[in-house]
């Protein structure tokens, strides 16, 4: 192992789900034990804590401290949508690069179970004389009467526009989509969710924004990640049973939007995917070929199809001949989303950009029991936050 | 004559009622809210550019479930008016996949949204098809 090589040292998910009886201090404590714990090491050799929360205050990863170990070391409390776990842990990775500390810690956690839609109908009150406000001079609330902010209604548009596009999209292939990640659930013990849905009863359910069914929307659920992260010199000084369970970052990026017409008019989900793959592809020395699983950001069925075109996992124009032939299937060419994905296995938002990584990371170590992609070496992990921000990381199986 | 009031500051009425954009002198880029600069290349300096009030539905979506009051469903869709994207409801049409298609030739229309206690009339809009 290069000694400039970042390293995922060790790693914990909580079980996605309903904690009624948790709040996100005790979700967040035990999923950064679990990952102390499963890297062998304690909260006094980590020099950095990155910790995300989006729903339940601005200083989680103090708050966890005062739980689980007051060091006194650096903590930072990152948000970004839903990207925020995957840029937590792109701040661990960058405080170890920057050589301020050979280990660090990131946490994301989140307490979503009963939410109901997220986003939508942002300016509450209508007055009682028409008085324009904000930086579209309105004079009532827009959502609703010039398009809509809703995050299903949203991601509706962006795989219509993809259909608009390319052509070959329709309700019944986004159905599809949804119906494999629930089917790829009933393998995974740590999702919200374990129901497998037939075609008919996804596209029956209730209508949300079509066309999203309900069951082809992101679950909202409660739940924790947590990766601990050591640089390649100090792995190498640990013993062998911990660097054979390492798991290299090959590659740890970010990206925003960069401008281009229409994206302010409708988030633009595509080229900041693009840029932050065709980044993590150059940096792990990787194509897309080489991948054996990956965890996409599946917040609803019609944002996975745009996905696998993002990500290079088809030709540009072909992600809907590349999910017709399989290939996305957990028995296909390039297995997408065997934990069930956000549609089944859930997505308490800040979470989800750890625990997508813990995903990958337990089939390369051979650890995913049911649902173990055999012989899994390399996968990748993608998240994006509207707004926007994506993270993509690319994981490899230690060769120790 | 009610006195009118747009429900955006870009919903330009009149005669021949359309929507108008912050254009950027250096690069074109067009945007609908109140600038600080261009996103796309820095520059300080817009003009007001009129936006065709024809265009093509990009994407759209039949929203069922929505914020509280927001009454449903409704089509919100993005139109591409000859190159600049508008986001918009779909209005004058039946909000079901069998009427609202992608690519279907839309037009600009606006309707009264009510009158506050000024008696100001409030006008909106969205896009219909072309007859
Ligand atoms: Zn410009």
């Amino acid at each position: 192992m290069s000694s400039d090589d970042l390293w995922i040292l060790g790693i914990h998910m909580t079980k996605f789900g309903k904690h009624p009886d948790k709040d996100i201090v005790d979700l967040a404590s035990e999923a950064a034990l679990g990952a102390l714990e499963d890297g062998g090491v304690t909260m006094r050799q980590m020099g950095i804590l990155a910790a995300g929360n989006l729903l339940g205050g601005n200083h989680v990863g103090q708050m966890v401290q005062k739980q689980i170990g007051q060091t006194g070391i650096p903590v930072y409390n990152v948000a970004n949508a839903c990207a925020t776990g995957a840029t937590a842990l792109r701040v661990a990775c960058m405080a170890v690069k920057a050589g301020e500390t050979d280990m660090a810690l990131a946490v994301g956690v989140e307490k979503l179970s009963g939410a109901g839609l997220l986003a939508g109908g942002s300016r509450k009150s209508e007055s009682p004389n028409w008085t324009p406000e904000g930086r579209y001079g309105a004079v009532a609330p827009i959502d609703g009467r010039i398009g809509t902010e809703t995050m299903p209604g949203v991601f509706a548009q962006v795989g219509m526009e993809y259909g608009h596009r390319y052509g070959g999209t329709s309700f019944e292939l986004f159905a599809r989509i949804a119906e494999k990640n629930h089917a790829h659930s009933t393998l995974n013990p740590m999702a919200a969710y374990q129901k497998r849905f037939t075609l008919e009863e996804i596209m029956n359910d209730v209508m949300i924004s079509y066309p999203n069914t309900r069951p082809m929307c992101s679950a909202n659920c409660d739940g924790a990640a947590a990766a601990v992260v050591v640089s390649g010199a100090k792995l190498a000084t640990l013993p062998l049973e911990q660097r054979r369970r390492a798991v290299k970052i090959a590659a740890s990026v970010l990206t925003t939007d960069p401008w281009e017409e229409g994206c302010q008019v409708i988030p633009n989900v595509n080229t900041l995917t693009r840029n932050a793959a065709t980044q993590a592809y150059e940096a792990a020395g990787i194509g897309p070929g080489d991948l054996d699983l990956v965890e996409l950001h599946d917040c609803f069925a019609t944002a996975e199809l745009v996905h696998y075109d993002n990500l290079m996992l088809c030709e540009t124009g072909g992600a809907v001949d590349f999910f017709e032939s399989g290939a996305s299937w957990r028995d296909g060419g390039t297995p997408v989303n065997v934990s069930g994905g956000l549609e089944s296995k859930g997505h308490p938002i800040a979470a989800t950009g750890i625990a997508n990584i813990w995903e990958i990371a337990t089939h390369l170590r051979g650890e995913a029991g049911d649902r173990q992609i055999e012989g899994a070496r390399v996968g990748l992990a993608h998240v994006i936050g509207l707004g926007s921000a994506c993270g993509v990381h690319i994981l490899e199986r230690s060769a120790a | 004559m009610t006195t009118q009031i747009p429900l955006v500051d870009y919903l330009v009425l009149g005669d021949k009622p359309h929507l108008v954009a912050n254009e950027c002198t250096s690069c074109g880029a067009r945007f609908f809210d109140r600038r600080n600069a261009c996103a796309g290349c820095g520059g300080r300096d817009f003009i007001k550019a009129a936006v065709q009030t024809e265009g093509e539905v990009r994407a759209f979506t039949i929203v069922s479930f929505a914020a509280p009051g927001i009454p449903v469903p409704f089509v919100a869709a993005v139109v591409d008016c000859e190159g600049t994207s508008v986001r918009a409801n779909l209005v004058n049409v039946t909000p079901d996949p069998e009427h609202v298609t992608l690519g279907m030739k839309v037009r600009l229309a606006t309707y009264p949204m009510g009158t506050d206690e000024a008696g100001t009339e409030a006008v909106g809009f969205g896009f219909e098809p072309l007859p």
